[in-house]
């Protein structure tokens, strides 16, 4: 078995919104996939729809190469963790960790004592030892969290599914449970994936990728993949910040206004086009050939970085630059910039 | 009393409004509800322990306990199980005029309960819609090497089956409406969460769906009981009253009055007022328990 998910042109709507149009993707045995987008992207609607808790109107999933239309919920074996957790509050940690088991039928059921043993492993497993006999309203929300993720587990899952694990919690917690996951994973191996809208988590923690924009796939791609490489305009601005400069582009280089600022392009048409440079991609430098003259208008500073704003003249937004550490330009001063690796999308 | 110098008043909020709601709460209290049931009592106890012995033990007094008791018990446990699954089709389905059968729900709250008691009586009546229907239905059956012998005569009307009838009536919307806020409040994700994890329907049902509903159930069943066992207006008519088979104890406390038996009247009603209220105590300390042990998720 070379793929363990496969997604094969999915879509689907709600009402008279399409929430998929057409999407595809292939997860790897043991891969950590993150899909990520912005609310409404239809990120949690794959995820369901991978668990079977929605039906797609067109496409299917295949499971290996079992297609899950055929499958019920039980024999789909996902081990799904729920945004608020979903954790059975009138049940005990154990108890809500030995329901997959004890939901098995009759002959597939481990007997007390075994069951009674793996809720024991589990709760070794997520670092929750001797809690077997609390309640979910005694517990806190990262707790909560790891009891859901030990009763996914329990089930012995073919695919981990978790919708916006670190939604909830507040940020020290989400940053310890982040690498708690990402060790948890390659100890234990379980093919996921996750939905976030947070970047820094999914680049983070995902092998891999997937950037979902209005129902359809972006890119995906390895974290350096889709940050270094963008493959659509909209990757570019979601992820990370960008500064956006309208462009002509004639021969080998891209034109501001009348004047050069990029130059060494290979494969283009030519014409109109957007050029997306990150502020770590803009350098002050003397008067030289291929620079942007503007004027410092704002300095910052955001924990190491420094950053300036600088307005360009026939651009409405100031572009923001990071500062190399012996660079101290004051406010009102003129520079020139250097573009010294920008994204070019032809304009739509 | 000098033991009791460790109490101390529940600590008030910093915020004003504690002894202005305390003073309301216990005149209004104390006006409505403690007076007159202290004076209950006071005149229940003029009647003196023989006349008080020789009431309480009639035979006549204690069929009609049993009779409001078991009936109130019965119509309870029917509503608790028709209401629920009431509730549950009103929160769960969307179909045409559910906010028709959701507002008539509480018809049996607005209605005088005495013409309740006449439609039900008109319709049970052997001759009635329903009556004449259900008269062909009689059985009876012997239950083998017993002399216990159950059946149905097909009669509703003017048999202690019209008095529940007439109980489950109204009573069904107390357990409707306490149930339905909480299912409502259901998330949908719990019982997802049961379905991936293997359950089958009736094990998520039971297990995941019932039990945070139970503590509202229960309040519910104690409503439609406490107001059952009280009901006067709607049993009197489809009861038929025969004494030691279907007259109920509101009934005959009414009927202790009229013969101006005020301390009998008085007697029979503390009995009433004794075992609801130890009931319902009961319920109240079960549920306080299940309260401070899942706490609200």
């Amino acid at each position: 078995m070379s793929v363990a998910v496969t997604i094969e042109a999915i879509e689907k709507r709600f009402e008279n919104f399409p929430a998929l149009r057409g999407v595809s993707l292939d997860i790897q045995p043991g891969e950590l996939v993150a899909l990520l987008g912005p609310s409404g992207s239809g990120k949690t609607t794959l995820l369901r729809l991978i668990a079977g808790l929605e039906e797609a109107d067109r496409g299917r999933v295949l499971f290996g190469d079992i297609d899950t239309r055929a499958l019920s919920l039980r024999d789909r074996r996902i081990g799904f963790v729920f945004q608020q957790y979903a954790l059975f509050k009138t049940m005990n940690v154990a108890d809500n960790i030995a329901f997959g088991l004890r939901s098995r039928p009759r002959e597939e059921r481990p007997i007390a004592s075994e069951i009674s043993k793996r809720v024991k492993g589990l709760l070794e497993l997520v670092q929750l030892p001797g809690l077997e006999k609390r309640y979910p309203s005694q517990l806190s929300g990262g707790q909560r969290q790891r009891v859901a993720l030990a009763r996914a587990l329990a089930i012995e899952p073919r695919v981990l599914l978790l919708d916006e694990p670190f939604g909830a919690l507040d940020a020290k917690v989400r940053k310890d449970l982040r690498a708690w996951l990402r060790e948890l994973h390659g100890r234990v191996g379980h093919t996921t994936v996750f939905v976030t809208h947070d970047q820094e988590e999914a680049l983070e923690l995902a092998d891999r990728v997937a950037i979902l924009n209005a129902g359809k796939i972006e890119q995906v791609g390895s974290a350096d993949d889709v940050y270094d490489h963008p493959a659509t305009p909209f990757v570019c601005e979601f992820l990370g910040e960008v500064n956006k400069l309208p462009v002509k582009v004639v021969g080998s280089q891209a034109f501001f206004g009348d004047r050069p600022v990029l130059g060494g392009l290979s494969q283009n048409q030519g014409g109109p086009a957007s050029l997306y440079v990150r502020p770590q991609h803009l350098r002050i430098v003397d008067e030289t050939p291929l620079a942007l003259p503007g004027t410092v208008e704002h300095l910052r500073r955001n924990g190491p970085l420094r950053r300036a704003e600088v307005a360009v003249e026939g651009l409405k937004k100031r572009l923001d630059v990071d500062l190399a550490s012996q660079v101290a330009p004051a406010i009102g001063e003129r520079v020139r910039l250097r573009i010294t690796h920008g994204n070019l999308f032809a304009a739509a | 009393m000098t033991t009791t110098a460790s109490f101390r008043w529940r600590e008030p909020s910093i915020l004003p409004g504690f002894g202005l709601a305390m003073g309301i709460t216990v005149t209004a209290l104390s006006l409505i509800v403690l007076i007159p049931l202290a004076g209950l009592f006071v005149k229940a106890a003029s009647a003196g322990p023989a006349d008080i012995w020789a009431v309480a033990t009639s035979p006549r007094t204690l069929a009609a306990l049993r009779l409001s008791f078991l009936g109130a018990l019965f119509a309870a446990l029917v509503n608790t199980v028709f209401g629920l699954i009431l509730a549950w089709v009103l929160v769960r389905y969307d179909f045409p005029g559910r906010r028709l059968i959701d507002a008539a729900v509480d018809l049996p709250f607005a209605l005088p309960t005495a013409v309740a008691g006449i439609s039900l009586a008109a319709i049970y009546a052997p001759n009635g819609w329903v009556g004449s229907w259900l008269a062909p239905l009689a059985f009876r059956f012997t239950i083998p090497f017993t002399d216990v012998s159950i059946g149905f005569d097909g009669k509703v009307a003017y048999t202690p089956l019209g008095v529940m009838v007439a109980l489950i009536f109204i009573g069904l919307p107390f357990v409707v409406r306490t149930v339905q806020p909480v299912l409502e409040e259901l998330q949908s994700d719990v019982e997802e969460a049961a379905a991936l994890l293997g359950a089958n329907r009736l094990r998520t049902v039971f297990r995941v769906i019932l039990p945070p509903v139970l503590p509202a159930l229960l309040t519910g069943f104690v409503l439609a009981f406490a107001r059952a066992v009280g009901e006067y207006g709607s049993v009197i008519f489809i009861a038929g009253n025969i004494p030691m088979v279907s007259e109920i104890a509101p009934l005959l406390i009414v009927i202790r009055l009229e013969q101006f038996d005020y301390a009998g009247a008085a007697v029979m009603a503390t009995m009433m007022l004794l075992i609801s209220f130890a009931l319902i105590l009961a319920v109240n300390l079960v549920q306080a328990r299940a309260r401070r042990r899942f706490g609200d998720v």
